[in-house]
């Protein structure tokens, strides 16, 4: 039996497998990041972790220049930080078919913005398929490889939550062999100076003509676009989950445009298709771009004013809006606590967060599990914007406002969000004689999108050991004097460490350094233990936030700490913050 | 068929998700079309998770609404609560008696509470209550509750024991085939 439930991004990894590609560079990011992690389970495919998404797509591309099949993969925000090499990549075009994988985040599940990437498809004019299912991730992916060589261009490949990390079933097909194509110079089509650039741009608007066309005819035969005629009473034209969303809600009861390329649109198309219907309703998640599509043709539509630009659909969304059905349901009459994300049990950003409670600082926030102590009780953090952004926006802010302002900030930043775009940061700050203090979580692991390996951390994706970037010494090699090691559950030490590096006219970078709590690599205590004797029940234990640690009443009804032993790993945290000596180290 | 769905909901970190892929495995291996949709990313984190695991003849959307649950599988008391109005009527609810507080309850914002499986049952859900950490530390380790709880449902499913057991075999790392067999059968025979 070849057919079996994947995961969408395993099964873009699969078709990436079976379109014999060669080289795939990605940096992680939800809703992306397994699709280079399957891939790299294929031993005859070479795959590698990027330290951000512009190196990755820029590897891929010159992989792609250099005859092979590439791919790399990112997270919508992500796109952004790879969208200078994107744009100018398509006018330059794929020699060795090349896609790359773009996954939004409808919803926000795990992301900082809601944006849609179809806008870069556009604005680069590079064409973008959108699968609606695992059988589709894989298909599309291997097709997306024939198209690219076939129209000389990069391709998009556009997921989404719903698709990413949905398993459905896919039927496998085998490797095809596609050899590294010979090398051509080609100075006018790969050099983009403005001589060359302005031909270039004229063949990328021949290509996006010729596409369009392509998408009107040859990709409804390939079963990219189609159509599928029920009741005519009402036509919808969607893409991607919003597929699965409308049929479920509709089944028979409306005919389908399923758009699987989402840039070019087909545009004769969708005027047949509206020709053949009563009303035609477009039904896509965020931003209205096969509407405005419509509108630019003249068909009448029904879209945004009835499926908002916020937020993720389900077919609920589309029987609220189309149909008058309800559905009954139960519900208690209590008040049900919220259960927001925390931070692990053991985890070391814990530690060093708390060393910088009560110093008053303005702590300029990053990307990545430690994002969570911007919560209560922690919530030691004033700004989060993007990858990088805590280490130049401390630099900012302390121009804003003066070197007493310098004393009283630091930014926070993980090891591997460090690599990405920190480095830059931290050049920025030593050049330009700024005092600000960076600090460093490294915690040897790229944490929040499920444990992948870094430059930092000596392992490749394969987990083959390879040079680390020394921190320290990176930190020095750029003017950086004041550079520093803290274990992050030494609490004391941390806070004097950073008093210390705060109160010096100069730039510093403290390495809060110990591993992330759920390495396998990592050996843990017992449990800590209550000492009720000692106890007053102050909860002043609880200003950690540790999910292993609540209050439970004593017989006389007065409270008393409790440790959940299945959860605590005994990294004494806590006891820090017990004045009465009451948390002990357990056996 | 009718699309049958089912809910599994729990905590960051507990296990929803080996639990959704052992299913989807077996009701594949059945013949049925499946979709089995994931949390990944932040909510791992300690926080309120869900997975949809959906299958029948031909399967459209990967969630599931409220008022569609054919069985909700519930790691935790307080999910038990906040996910019962996915249920169908006349729905089952498989809710192990766990109770893990959430961060506003540790600080005291918030009160976890009281009997909830107690209001639960008088709202006269079908409900099956099962201590699947005791059960899973009998079994060898508090990590298996989450196939304690598989077993529990599979006696809803319909499912042959032996097709479970096969799965279980061929999907968990070989040191842990014979914990987590003990697992499920502890839940299997309730």
């Amino acid at each position: 039996m070849n057919k079996v439930l994947m995961l969408g991004n395993e099964a873009v990894a699969r078709g990436l497998w079976e379109a014999g590609v060669n080289v795939i560079s990605s940096y992680p990011g939800t809703p992306s990041t397994e699709i280079t992690e399957f891939a790299a389970k294929y031993d005859d495919m070479y795959s590698e972790w990027a330290p951000n998404e512009k190196v990755a797509f820029e590897v891929a591309f010159g992989a792609s220049m250099g005859g092979a099949r590439s791919f790399c993969a990112m997270k919508h925000v992500g796109l952004n930080v790879a969208a200078d090499p994107l744009y100018t990549a398509s006018y330059i075009g794929a020699t060795g078919g090349m896609v790359c994988a773009v996954a939004d985040d409808p919803g926000m599940h795990s992301s900082q913005n809601e944006q849609d990437s179809r806008h870069h498809a556009i604005a680069s004019k590079t064409p973008m398929l959108e699968p609606s299912d695992s059988a589709e991730c894989r298909d599309f992916a291997v097709m997306a490889y024939e198209l690219s060589e076939r129209f000389g261009t990069p391709f998009l490949l556009r997921l989404s939550t719903r698709v990413s990390h949905a398993r459905s079933i896919v039927e496998l097909g085998e490797r095809k062999d596609v050899p590294v194509k010979e090398y051509k110079k080609d100075v006018m089509a790969r050099v983009m100076m403005p001589a060359m650039a302005r031909p270039a741009h004229e063949r990328v608007e021949k290509r996006l003509a010729e596409m369009t066309e392509f998408a009107n005819k040859e990709a409804v035969e390939l079963g990219i676009n189609t159509v599928e005629m029920n009741n005519t009473e009402i036509g919808i034209i969607c893409s991607g989950a919003s597929y699965t969303y409308a049929h479920e809600a509709m089944g028979e009861n409306a005919s389908y445009l399923k758009i699987g390329m989402v840039n070019p649109l087909p545009t004769t198309l969708i005027e047949d298709f509206a020709s053949k219907v009563d009303k035609v309703i477009v039904i896509e998640e965020l931003d209205p771009i096969i509407e405005m599509q419509c509108i630019r043709l003249g068909v009448k539509v029904t879209g945004k004013e009835k499926f908002s630009v916020l937020g993720e659909f389900s077919h609920k969304t589309v029987e609220e809006a189309l149909t008058d059905t309800e559905k009954e349901f139960l519900s208690l009459d209590e008040d049900i606590p919220a259960r927001p994300p925390v931070l692990c049990a053991g985890c070391p950003h814990r530690g060093l967060y708390y060393a910088l409670k009560g110093m008053g600082l303005y702590v300029s926030g990053d990307i990545g599990c430690y994002t969570l102590g911007a919560q209560a009780p922690l919530a030691m953090m004033d700004s989060c914007v993007c990858m990088g952004a805590s280490v130049s926006g401390l630099h900012g802010y302390n121009l804003a406002r003066g070197e007493e302002a310098a004393e009283k900030s630091v930014a926070v930043i993980g090891d591997s969000t460090f690599i990405h775009s920190g480095i830059t940061g931290i050049i920025d700050i030593a050049y330009n004689k700024g005092f600000s203090t960076v600090i460093v979580l490294d915690n040897s692991i790229t944490g929040m999108t499920g444990h992948q390996n870094n430059p930092a951390n000596g392992l490749t994706i394969k987990n083959d050991p390879t040079v680390s970037v020394d921190l320290e010494a990176l930190a020095k090699a750029v003017g950086f004097e004041n550079v520093r090691v803290v274990d992050p559950f030494d609490i004391e030490g941390t806070k004097a460490a950073v008093r210390e590096e705060l109160s010096k006219k100069a730039p510093s970078l403290i390495i809060s350094r110990r591993p992330c709590a759920l390495l396998k690599t990592v050996r843990h205590a017992a449990p800590v233990r209550i000492n009720s004797d000692k106890c007053i029940g102050c909860k002043a234990c609880l200003n950690v936030g540790c999910p292993a640690l609540s209050f439970t009443k004593r017989e006389n009804g007065k409270p008393l700490a409790l440790i959940d032993n299945t959860q605590c790993v005994g990294c004494g945290v806590c006891a820090s913050a017990c004045k009465f000596g009451a948390i002990e180290k357990g056996e | 068929m009718e699309v049958k769905n089912i809910l599994i909901v729990g905590v960051g970190g507990q296990g929803t998700l080996l639990a959704s892929k052992l299913m989807g495995k077996c009701f594949l291996q059945q013949g049925f079309d499946v979709k089995v949709s994931e949390v990944h990313g932040m909510s791992q984190r300690g926080g309120s998770v869900v997975t949809y695991v959906r299958y029948g003849e031909k399967v459209y959307s990967p969630v599931i609404e409220k008022g569609e649950a054919d069985i909700i599988i519930s790691f935790e008391q307080l999910e038990s609560a906040r996910w019962l109005p996915w249920l169908k009527k006349d729905g089952v609810l498989i809710s192990s008696t766990q109770e893990i507080d959430p961060m506003p309850v540790i600080m005291g914002k918030a009160e976890y509470p009281e009997n909830i499986l107690g209001k639960i049952e008088d709202k006269g859900v079908k409900l099956v209550c099962i201590d699947a950490l005791e059960k899973a530390l009998e079994a060898g380790t508090a990590k298996c509750a989450n196939i304690v709880l598989l077993g529990a449902a599979a006696r809803f499913l319909g499912t042959d024991r032996d097709m479970w057991l096969e799965i279980i075999k061929s999907t968990v790392p070989p040191k842990t085939v014979e914990t987590n067999l003990k697992a499920f059968d502890l839940g299997f025979n309730g």
